[in-house]
């Protein structure tokens, strides 16, 4: 399989100051690609260059091997879009929305099947501006699908949605991805990255701090896995005495690094041994939001202690 | 250009247009309520104007013959006022709504009789300039008739009016080829203005420069619309005048041009004014101060040839002066010639501001 989008060394400038500073990336065609990042880390301008809404100061991007600002016109016949908080004409109706995209494409797409696919049938004849957010968002989803799209850019889909909206959202972006479809996906929602990316990349301060698999970037950057246990002191210092794990201990809770899985078992043994009494645990592993805070965290203090960011 | 797109952006302009009900109602309903409204005030035949008379020369001939002098003129209705001296007719008359008065003073009746020169006075306000006007041709008529009489002579000279063209034109006749303008300005300007900067705000255009629609076919369709509705309205405004207040006009295919090039000058204006707009809101003051000087000084309620000339000089500058003097030209006067020569002057002006407006209207930031 070849790139959907590929990015080398993109730069954008608004006069001194550096949006985009030398990225590098590419996404496999078929994949979900999701780019995060704090605002104002340069991930709006980032896509708005891949979608040939704004052009770059250097470096080389191709989506689909066109150069989406001078190629733009014969991009947007392959690609859908979402921008950031779709707005759309406010007496329109979903079902003439999609009618006028078709008519627009030159396609005669069949209203009934979009609106079902992003679950809006029931307001197909509804004016636009009745329209709660989410099924705004919907609609939005459904007009970038009209031109049957290779890949679908969408723009933060589920801010400020509900969680039933924003699952419905998730719902359509795993099946385009099942028909075989490259989505370019930004949001602020890590847990909706990492349930639906392949891959993510993070950038912050206009440059990429990590990219890869999700899982991958959890177990490179995350802390270990935690055994926490509710219970006070008696049990963390069992545990302090008998292994040579890092326990904490902190409002009834206690945490036991794990360095590897087999560890568990030396806690548990050693629980026994001393018969100490415990009544519940449970396992605590970083999550990407988790990571991704540490990560950002970490730049951010680099650079007001003015160290060299990494 | 591709017919399709463009169609399919001219149904949503309708659709959105048809359903927000405001539009509609200024292109569509205001300028019918405007042509009745000018027409209910301007075409009801005037009663003339009332003429307070206090006559401090009592039963004298003279005095009477002024008086039928003046009733004979048919220009003012005479009111008789008494006991009103000199220094209280001025106030008596500024208490009064209709405040034109004449003041016969004692003394008239020996004065003509001896050929002695004598002045009557009369009280005008000038802010009523038409009563004005009519109490003072009134009495200068009838007091010709006097000094005529008492000189037993003749009058060799004469004079008939007639009007201009053979016919003669009332208000109503003026107001609809005014009140067409009016429309055709207003209509575009305010709403294309808006549109423009409001739909760049909310990225509008940057999702419709993610389709194959082009800023051409777009602002195409938007003169179609405009061109419609002028259409419709114009036809409106047409129907109203002959219907109800008996408008005499010639209706020819030469009025078809000023309403597609109107529309297209206009639309393109909006355009280029919400364009260069940073907000809506800036995009507003912009749209006003170019709409408002030219909604009153092209024609559309008062005549331009009754403005002082440096004011008449300021309407030629006016895009809207030159689309309704042509449509004067056609609809009263059956003036081919200036008819062709105003529509030479709107189709360059609306080629260049169209073209102006492409430049500057952009889908997305460079």
């Amino acid at each position: 399989m070849g790139a959907a989008i590929e990015v080398h060394g993109l730069i954008k400038s608004y006069g001194t100051t550096r949006a985009v500073d030398g990225i590098e990336f590419s996404v496999p065609v078929g994949q979900v690609f999701a780019f995060l990042g704090p605002n104002g880390a340069g991930k709006t301008t980032t896509t708005e260059i891949l979608e040939g809404l704004r052009p770059r100061t250097g470096g080389e991007v191709r989506v689909l091997g066109l150069d989406p600002w001078t190629e733009g016109a014969r991009l947007h016949r392959r690609i859908g879009v979402i921008p950031q908080e779709f707005h759309f004409f406010e007496k329109i109706h979903p079902r003439e929305a999609i009618e006028y995209y078709g008519a627009l494409f030159g396609l005669r797409p069949d209203p009934r099947t979009l609106l079902e696919r992003v679950h809006l049938t029931d307001k197909a004849d509804a004016k636009f501006d009745t329209l709660s957010g989410g099924q705004k968002q919907k609609l939005g989803l459904a007009l970038a699908l009209v031109n049957n799209p290779e890949i679908c850019f969408l723009d933060e889909p589920t801010t400020g949605l509900d969680p039933q909206a924003r699952r419905a959202i998730w719902e359509v972006i795993q099946a385009l991805r099942a028909e075989g479809r490259t989505v370019f996906l930004t949001t602020h929602y890590l847990e909706e990255a990492e349930l639906l990316a392949d891959q993510v990349a993070i950038i912050h301060r206009g440059r990429i701090i990590v990219h890869g698999p999700p899982a991958a970037i959890v177990a490179a950057h995350g802390r270990p896995d935690r055994l926490r246990f509710d219970g006070g002191p008696e049990i963390a210092a069992v545990l302090r005495r008998e292994t040579p794990l890092s326990v904490s201990l902190r409002d009834h809770e206690v945490d036991v690094e794990l360095g590897v899985p087999a560890d568990a078992r030396r806690v548990f043994a050693a629980l026994e041994r001393a018969g100490v009494p415990w009544e519940r645990f449970r396992i605590e592993r970083d999550t990407l939001e988790e990571v991704f805070v540490r990560l950002v965290g970490r730049m951010d203090d680099g650079v007001l202690k003015g160290e060299a960011a990494p | 250009m591709n017919a399709r797109r463009i169609g399919a952006d001219l149904l949503l302009t309708a659709r959105g247009y048809v359903r927000s009900g405001i539009g509609l109602f200024f292109s569509l309903v205001f300028p019918v309520i405007l042509i009745a409204l000018f027409g209910l005030i301007f075409s009801t035949g005037s009663s003339p104007p009332t003429l307070y008379v206090a006559n401090a020369d009592h039963n004298s001939a003279a005095s009477e013959a002024l008086l039928a002098a003046l009733n004979g003129t048919g220009a003012v209705h005479v009111q008789f006022v008494e006991g009103q001296t000199a220094a209280g007719f001025s106030a008596y008359l500024g208490r009064q709504q209709d405040s034109i008065g004449l003041l016969i003073p004692s003394g008239f009746g020996d004065a003509y009789a001896n050929g002695t020169p004598f002045n009557l006075s009369l009280y005008v306000n000038p802010g009523d300039a038409a009563a004005a006007g009519a109490a003072e041709g009134a009495l200068e008529a009838a007091v010709n008739e006097l000094n005529l009489a008492h000189a037993r002579a003749v009058p060799t000279v004469g004079a008939a009016v007639y009007q201009i063209g053979g016919v003669s034109y009332s208000y109503i006749d003026y107001l609809v080829p005014g009140l067409i303008g009016f429309s055709i300005l207003t209509s575009p300007m305010f709403a294309m203005v808006d549109v423009t900067s409001s739909y760049r705000k909310e990225g509008l255009f940057r999702q419709l420069s993610l389709t194959p629609l082009s800023r051409a076919e777009w602002l195409t369709a938007k003169i179609l619309w405009y061109t419609l509705l002028t259409l419709v309205s114009a036809a409106l405004m047409i129907g109203m005048g002959y219907l109800f207040f008996g408008a005499r006009l010639q209706i020819t295919a030469s009025i078809l041009p000023f309403l597609v090039l109107g529309p297209f000058l206009f639309v393109s204006l909006g355009m280029l004014a919400g364009s260069v707009a940073k907000t809506p809101e800036s995009a507003a003051i912009i749209g006003n101060i170019i709409t408002f000087p030219m909604m009153f000084l092209s024609g559309t309620f008062f005549p331009v040839s009754s403005f002082s000339p440096p004011l008449q000089s300021f309407a030629h500058l006016l895009p809207l002066y030159y689309i309704i003097d042509g449509l004067e030209a056609v609809m009263l006067y059956g003036n081919t010639g200036r008819a062709v020569l105003d529509l030479a002057v709107v189709a360059v002006i609306a080629v260049v501001i169209f073209l102006a407006a492409i430049v500057a209207f952009r889908w997305r930031e460079t």
